[in-house]
């Protein structure tokens, strides 16, 4: 060791060390991580470059090339046959998501601040819910539904994933809202707020972080859903992009750019929720409620 | 503006713990009462109890005469500042402080002046803009206070609200929080593991261990007559030297032998603790460190004071006196004292000096210029002597 590096500070040449072992142990790391990366985005690729093709392009033998001509034909062709059930999607994932995440942050808070006898034992069975799968229910949705002469199409998918919704929206407020100190719920009881109050002018306001979170889980799986959609829509007007979607593969002609332009085109509002609310998720705003 | 009446307030949690037993206190009109005691004594969940907060258990709770124990929190018109602050950290310090009056439907007029009052009564005129992240902990404990004085309540209720406080600022806010009641003349309850804190701050201070009141009194009266020997080794710092002693009662007078010491006891004080009929007996004898004095002091040392010779083990120097440490050669009964301080956990007195016995602290002069191995003479004021029966725990005047 040199005189100069001996005159540093103790501490120096330790943490220098560490910090030689930290990146040489990184390349190989983060070469592993760029081969999932790959691997994972192949199909991707594929999907994108193909898309742009025009019809006479799409054999397999040329699937990895990227496009001779670049045509938005298969784009034009995919929002043609899709564009009425976008709209059936979205009438169908608005209204859905801010349902199911309002009555998940009602959820939460009872469960978590405004506790009542037996709120465990409710979380518990909420909880249940979480694992029913679809088909178990197929049948005695269905028939629920013409019994009570619940209106068909969109409204019935609206409602079945909002009750989907409620087990996981309510645990994560629950577990959001936990955080919460119980001090502020009580300061809130002594400046005379009731529960209502407590939940609007307290508890709302700092719930962003949640609602975010909530949104996106909701509106990514209802906009994904086809199992409910397929059996609970039987008009196919009302059918929402998904079913619409598999439908485009049913013709004797396989488009592939078009296949491939409907997939993205179908895929793209859940990117671009991530993309926005993602900016959302706010830290720290909890910060200056109680002491450091 | 209100009394508050405790009538064997008593608190069992589901799971059978008993937090609080047979709570009875008066509380007076705009008087401040300090429920001190160490961490788990119950008192705060006495004071959740008053706030409603907490679902009394048996007893009965009245304030300004009425009955309490079954009005919701909110009808109470209690007003309470939490240990954390719990301020609403997504509103401004003007709304944080104006939360309550926009429930109570005070016209907006109103609350915009009485908002500007408050902050103009606790310097945070500057402030209302701001949010509770940007505050210091200093300023964000006045918010907490403002958000409970703008309500003008008939009872403030505080539970440990300097504690998250550095030192400095805590001594502070201490003065400021008593100027401000006495001016105010709210009736408040004032929660605290801090004695000095009780001692400064309280009207009165009542003493809780386990859930049981030990004594209620003015600071003075707690500190000078403490009715048991937790109360005597809780109140006051450094606290009271304790050990085993044994009364001599003859018709020379009364001595307590301690050690290899023998002290005499003025004979008023020695009737007033009824030591006459004790001779032969044990006792534990509690002495304040400020009440031992060193050589060439002249600190009142009663008519005829007691002398205990001491080597010293141990100095500490705080500024204004000098600790003296040394070990008396009797048995220590310092332990339910040390029980109070750690918050109910019994150490065993451990000689980590290696010397058997008592240890003891004298508060001595700062110059008095006493060394590590010194031997010196320490005289005990006899006058400032505390008895206590080593069965029940009580002070002997009690037993009479």
């Amino acid at each position: 060791m040199s005189a100069a590096s001996a005159a540093r500070p103790l501490a120096s040449p330790g943490r220098r060390r560490l910090h030689r072992r930290h990146a040489s142990a990184l390349v190989p790391k983060y070469l592993g991580l760029l081969l999932l990366a790959v691997i994972v985005l192949m199909p991707v690729y594929i999907l994108v470059v193909t898309s742009f093709k025009g019809v006479a392009e799409t054999d397999v033998s040329h699937a990895w090339s990227i496009p001779h001509a670049w045509t938005l034909d298969g784009w034009r062709a995919a929002w043609d046959a899709l564009s009425p059930n976008l709209k059936n999607s979205v009438e169908l994932v608005i209204p859905a998501t801010l349902i199911s995440t309002v009555l998940g942050s009602l959820n939460g808070f009872v469960l978590s601040k405004w506790r009542f006898p037996g709120s465990d034992l409710v979380f518990t069975f909420f909880l249940f819910g979480m694992f029913i799968p679809y088909q178990a229910i197929m049948i005695p949705l269905t028939q629920l539904f013409g019994d009570v002469h619940f209106p068909e199409g969109i409204p019935r998918l609206v409602f079945a994933h909002v009750v989907y919704g409620i087990p996981i929206t309510a645990l994560i407020f629950r577990n959001y809202y936990a955080t919460i100190p119980n001090d502020l719920m009580e300061a809130a009881r002594m400046d005379r707020a009731g529960m209502f109050r407590s939940y609007w002018s307290v508890v709302l306001p700092i719930s962003m972080p949640a609602f975010v979170v909530a949104a996106i889980w909701q509106f990514t799986s209802i906009w994904n859903d086809f199992l409910f959609a397929v059996f609970i829509v039987t008009d196919p007007t009302k059918w929402p992009v998904t079913v619409a979607l598999n439908n485009t593969a049913g013709s004797m002609v396989t488009t592939y750019n078009v296949q491939m332009a409907a997939a993205l085109l179908a895929s793209l509002p859940t990117l671009v929720v991530y993309i926005l609310l993602g900016r959302y998720f706010m830290r720290g705003l909890m910060a200056g409620a109680l002491k450091g | 503006m209100a009394e508050i009446v405790l009538e064997r307030l008593t608190k069992r949690f589901p799971n059978g713990f008993q937090a609080v037993t047979d709570l009875s206190l008066e509380i007076g009109e705009g008087e401040l009462l300090v429920l001190v005691g160490p961490s788990g004594c119950g008192k705060t969940t006495a004071l959740r109890m008053v706030a409603g907060l907490e679902d009394i258990s048996s007893g009965d709770l009245f304030i300004g005469g009425v009955r309490m124990n079954d009005v919701l929190e909110r009808d109470r018109d209690i007003a309470m500042v939490f240990q954390n602050y719990a301020l609403y950290p997504h509103m401004t310090v003007a709304q944080n402080i104006a939360f309550s009056l926009r429930l109570g439907k005070v016209p907006k007029r109103e609350i915009g002046e009485r908002v500007r009052e408050t902050a103009t009564l606790l310097g945070l005129e500057s402030l209302l803009d701001r949010r509770p992240k940007q505050l210091s902990g200093g300023q964000r404990q006045r918010v907490a206070m403002g958000r409970a004085i703008i309500r003008k309540p008939q009872v403030f209720l505080m539970d440990e609200p300097l504690s998250n406080l550095d030192a400095q600022l805590r001594v502070q806010m201490r003065g400021e929080i008593e100027a401000l009641q006495k001016r105010l003349g709210v009736t408040t309850v004032y929660v605290t593991h801090d004695q000095v804190e009780a001692l400064t701050m309280g009207d009165r201070i009542a003493v809780l261990r386990e859930g049981v009141l030990q004594q209620i009194g003015r600071p003075g009266e707690v500190y000078d007559r403490p009715a048991n020997l937790f109360v005597a080794g809780f109140i006051g710092s450094p606290p009271m030297n304790l050990a085993h002693a044994t009364v001599e009662a003859n018709g020379a007078g009364v001595r307590v032998r301690l050690g290899s010491a023998t002290i005499p006891v003025p004979p008023e004080l020695a009737r007033e603790q009824g030591l006459p009929e004790l001779n032969g007996e044990q006792v534990i004898v509690g002495i304040r460190p400020e009440d031992l004095h060193g050589p060439g002091e002249n600190g009142a040392s009663g008519p005829e004071p007691g002398v205990l010779q001491a080597q010293v083990d141990r100095v500490e120097s705080v500024g204004a006196s000098l600790l003296v440490h040394f070990a008396v050669d009797a048995r220590d009964a310092k332990a339910v004292a040390v029980a109070a301080a750690t918050g109910g956990e019994v150490l065993e007195s451990v000689p980590l000096t290696g010397i058997e016995g008592a240890s003891f602290c004298a508060a001595l002069e700062p110059r008095s210029g006493v060394r590590i191995g010194d031997r010196v003479e320490i005289a005990l004021d006899t006058r400032r002597l505390h008895f206590f029966d080593p069965a029940s725990e009580r002070s002997t005047r009690q037993l009479l």
